[in-house]
């Protein structure tokens, strides 16, 4: 199903012609990601936890003569305007109104997803239903009645499980066939009442011809429910409609004794209850291996054990797995020793020699080392495990103005901070957003690793290294305790779906291992290359020294380190492992304990892995926060590692 | 009486029953007439009392005692949010109050502080309140209206994260803002929907619970706001 994509042509010639959108939407972690993929080849994140996709993804495919393009949306329980998903997924479905949508849903909880297909069915969206993951279902003792479901809501179904490709042809199949020809929908009823007031609600809105966007029929539910957003925009056009609708839901209210938001969510699960209890027979099944890892995980004894496991494991294996390629680090950093330093002779061959250094310390010191770390991730994030990590360290991390969730990208954060940042818009307020990326800046992320290992895991045995991870995690508690007294705010609380677990699928592990590590060498190379050419030539020009003498009494007064480092860390800013491959580069050794003595190694690692995000993780701070909070947090970050930097300093003086 | 009841609430909370020498104790009153006054709630029905065994309270006996500590809790509220007084003093004052509270006045009170979950001094919950509706959002509805027309719960509601692992409840009311109430429903969490509680973790942390064949975790501060009625 793949397709050669030169998407130059205007989608003009719709339907009858070739070009179809079809966009991916349900409940959160149903499988969307995964069949987006399989359709289009693409690499989105996929892993067994609520929230993964955050912002609409495009692709596209070929399906008999159709050029279609496909998108993904993010996970969504509903259409209030609660969260920024919720917005994202209605405004695209309501306004862009693509061809088709297909709304993919977790069979094995057939009732709670159809709460959501319940409101696509009131935006009057061209629906194919897929049944994903009945894999799942089959294994809780669950047997789907698939045309039940479709008369029950007069719309195709599809039964699918995505991870193994099975169905995915019939459902572009159907979905084309719904796009292109125009098939009758059903309406749905719901309850006297309710339906009554909802139609002459709807009636009032088209006689008023107010011309919106989305179909009169949700305008009238939403309308009901007093949905801020829609009132405001039905006011602007007609007041009197308003007025109606709160004398309506007035009535509602009081003949329910219940809100009227209350009553129609209460009435949507009322219907997909009977829905479900009708299309599926549940029979009884023994304990299952699943439940059994669930009752573990989440046990007040075990389960701490296993979430802390998760939370040091990830970290030690990459240190462990970083130790062992330590001798590889060195001996690539020793491949670079020969060449270095050039001094003399034409800028440009200096230059070249600078660019060659930069791609051997990405060979070298990348790939082995981000490639398990990211192996492992994947594995965890597509278990499930992250979520029961998540729930047994809510409390903890209510103490830094966080709950549980936020737990997730900090994790992510052990590989790059860049995504992981992305990842925080799973956190419901910007406020908790922004706590949660504050506390990823300190996380012990791959180029930090690199720098403690190679500064002092190398040369002052893995105990000292392993202190300073400790003294990491232990700093981002703190520090994320003043933050939170800083930022002004209410915290939310933990409301989070969790999910069964999953053995992890290898093409998805493997496949998404591969995706991460080579937007990493994508990111890492150029500015190696670029950075390393850089240094040569400050060194040929011998700039370094005035530029060190600068930030001296920083450097050498204060955190007791030689001039020189002023420069490394400068060019730090750019990636932390330049302070690493700055240092070997300028001293012409690799054995960076001549140059410093050991307490100037650990507090230079310390500084190093404190003191600034680095630049691309400052590029995503603006994109995200804008340019006050990217600042503040910068600043906030060099003033600590200043701090904690002359602390260390003094007090390893005393120690070693 | 109601400080009887309340105190045999709270030993009978630690430690199954009360015994007559704990309540007098705490009463700062001689056994002899407390065992008096209990003799006399066992004939209205408000306690169980076995001279061995010790007081248990029953239903009708939990209703006012959490009515009370309802009361009091709301006043201790007000004191400390509204007129500042210092939260050690808040308590001695309150309980001299809550006796004299009408029901009304308690309503009134709740609406008047936006219904909060609980008291300043020691962070325990506010029960909830006996009006027949399912969330706070209602209450402020059915002022507007005039609340006469309002029934009672007959059952005493209790909040989801003091329940224990395994046990069933049906959703009855949920306290809080438009927002909490609405992500909420729309996971499932209508009113009179079963649940069951799956997990709860120590130390005041989140709880999972079974709804509708999803299995969702729901923080402390949510959790104490979501009252759900016993099955039996
Ligand atoms: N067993 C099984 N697992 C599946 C199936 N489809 C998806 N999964 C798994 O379900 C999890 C979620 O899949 P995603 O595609 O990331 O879900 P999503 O809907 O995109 O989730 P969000 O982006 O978070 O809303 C992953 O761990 C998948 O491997 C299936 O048919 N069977
Ligand atoms: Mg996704």
């Amino acid at each position: 199903m793949s397709c050669h994509s030169e998407s130059t042509e205007k989608p003009n010639n719709r339907k009858n012609g070739k070009k179809l959108t079809i966009a991916l939407a349900g409940n959160a972690n149903v499988g969307k990601s995964v069949i987006f993929n399989q359709l289009t080849g693409s690499n989105q994140i996929i892993g067994n936890w609520p929230g993964k996709t955050v912002d609409r993804a495009e692709g596209s495919l070929c399906f008999e003569n159709h050029e279609i393009s496909v998108i993904d949306l993010p996970g969504i329980y509903s259409f209030s305007t609660f969260s920024l998903e919720e917005v994202v997924s209605r405004e695209y479905i309501a306004k862009e109104k693509p061809d088709i949508v297909i709304n993919v849903l977790d069979a094995s909880v057939l009732e709670r997803n159809l709460f959501f297909t319940l409101q696509l069915i009131e935006m009057n969206a061209p629906l194919v239903l897929c049944l994903n993951q009945i894999d799942i279902a089959k294994k809780k003792g669950m047997i789907i009645d698939k045309q039940k479901l479709e008369k029950a809501l007069g719309v195709p179904v599809v039964l699918t499980i995505a991870t193994r490709g099975e169905g995915l042809y019939e459902l572009i199949e159907s979905a084309v066939k719904v796009a292109t020809k125009d098939t009758k929908r059903k309406k749905i009823n719901y309850h006297k009442d309710l339906e009554t007031r909802i139609e002459k609600l709807t009636q009032l809105i088209e006689t008023e011809k107010i011309d919106l966007e989305y179909p009169s029929r949700w305008i009238a539910i939403k309308l009901l429910e007093g949905d801020t957003e829609i009132i405001k925009l039905v006011k602007s056009k007609s007041a009197k409609i308003v007025d109606i609708s709160y004398i309506l839901s007035q009535e509602l209210s009081t003949i329910h004794d219940e809100p009227c938001f209350s009553i129609i969510a209460s009435e949507r699960y009322a219907y997909a209850s009977m829905i479900t209890s009708s299309a599926i027979k549940q029979n009884e099944v023994k304990n299952t291996f699943s439940e059994k890892l669930d009752w573990v995980t989440t046990h007040k004894v075990f389960g701490y054990f296993i979430a802390i496991g998760v939370i040091t494991g990830l970290l030690l294996w990459t240190f462990i797995v970083g130790d062992f390629l330590s001798g590889l680090i060195s001996e690539g950093l020793s491949f670079i020793e020969p060449l270095d330093p050039q001094i003399s002779g034409p800028i440009v061959s200096i230059i070249w020699n600078g660019i060659f250094n930069g791609f051997v310390a990405g060979v070298t010191l990348v790939i082995p080392f981000v490639i398990p770390f990211y192996f492992l991730l994947a594995m965890i994030e597509d278990s499930g495990i992250l979520t029961r990590v998540a729930f047994m360290m809510d409390s903890i991390m209510h103490k830094i103005g966080l709950h549980g969730k936020a737990l997730i990208p900090l994790i992510l954060g052990y590989g790059c901070s860049v995504p992981a940042i992305h990842a925080c818009k799973i956190m419901e307020s910007r406020r908790e957003r922004l706590l949660a990326a504050f506390a990823i800046t300190f996380a012990p992320c791959a180029a930090r690793t690199l720098v403690i290992l190679g500064l002092v895991g190398v040369f002052l045995g893995p105990i000292w290294a392993l202190t300073l991870y400790a003294v990491d995690l232990i700093l981002i508690f703190l520090l994320g305790k003043i933050a939170m007294k800083v930022v002004p705010g209410k915290s939310t609380g933990l409301i989070m779906e969790m999910h069964s677990f999953k053995v992890p699928s290898l093409s998805v592990v493997s496949k998404q291992t591969w995706t991460r590590t080579k937007s990493i060498i994508f990111m890492v190379f150029p500015i190696y290359i670029i950075g390393s050419a850089i240094v040569q030539a400050l060194y040929a020009l011998d700039l370094l020294t005035p530029i060190s003498n600068v930030m001296s009494p920083l450097t050498v007064t204060w955190l007791g380190l030689p001039a020189i480092t002023g420069i490394l860390l400068i060019l730090g800013v750019v990636r932390k492992e330049f302070i690493l491959l700055g240092a070997v580069a300028i001293f012409g050794t690799t054995n960076l304990l001549g140059p410093f003595n050991p307490v100037q190694l650990i507090t230079l690692a310390l500084v190093a892995m404190l003191y600034i995000p680095c630049l691309s993780t400052i590029i995503i701070l603006i994109k995200e926060f804008g340019w006050k909070a990217a600042t503040t947090i910068s600043i906030a970050n060099i003033i600590s590692a200043i701090i904690i930097g002359g602390l260390a300093y003094r007090l390893l003086e005393i120690i070693l | 009486m109601e400080d009887y009841l309340k105190v045999v609430h709270k030993i009978s909370r630690e430690e199954e029953v009360a015994s007559t020498t704990k309540i007098s104790k705490a009463l700062r009153v001689a056994p002899a007439s407390v065992t008096e006054m209990l003799k006399k709630l066992a004939e209205k029905d408000y306690v169980k009392y076995s001279p061995y065994h010790g007081t248990t309270l029953t239903k009708k006996g939990l209703k006012i005692a959490e009515k009370t500590a309802r009361k009091h809790r709301l006043l201790e509220r007000f004191l400390h949010d509204v007129l500042k007084i210092d939260n050690i003093k808040v308590h001695e004052q309150a309980c001299e109050m809550e006796h004299t509270l009408s029901d009304d006045a308690e309503e009134s009170l709740c609406r008047f502080l936006k219904h909060p979950d609980s008291c300043p001094d020691d962070g325990k919950i506010i029960p909830p309140c006996d009006l027949k509706i399912s969330s706070c959002a209602e209450c402020v509805q059915l002022h507007k209206r005039g609340l006469e027309e309002v029934g009672k719960h007959k059952q005493n509601l209790i909040s989801i994260n003091k329940l224990k692992d395994g046990q069933f409840g049906k959703i009855s009311f949920i306290r809080g803002g438009h927002k909490v109430l609405q992500r909420l429903l729309d996971m499932g969490l209508t009113p009179g929907t079963r649940i069951s509680v799956l997990r709860v973790a120590p130390l005041g942390g989140p709880v999972v619970l079974a709804v509708r064949s999803s299995k969702l975790a729901i923080g402390n501060g949510i959790a104490k706001k979501v009252f759900v009625e016993i099955e039996e």
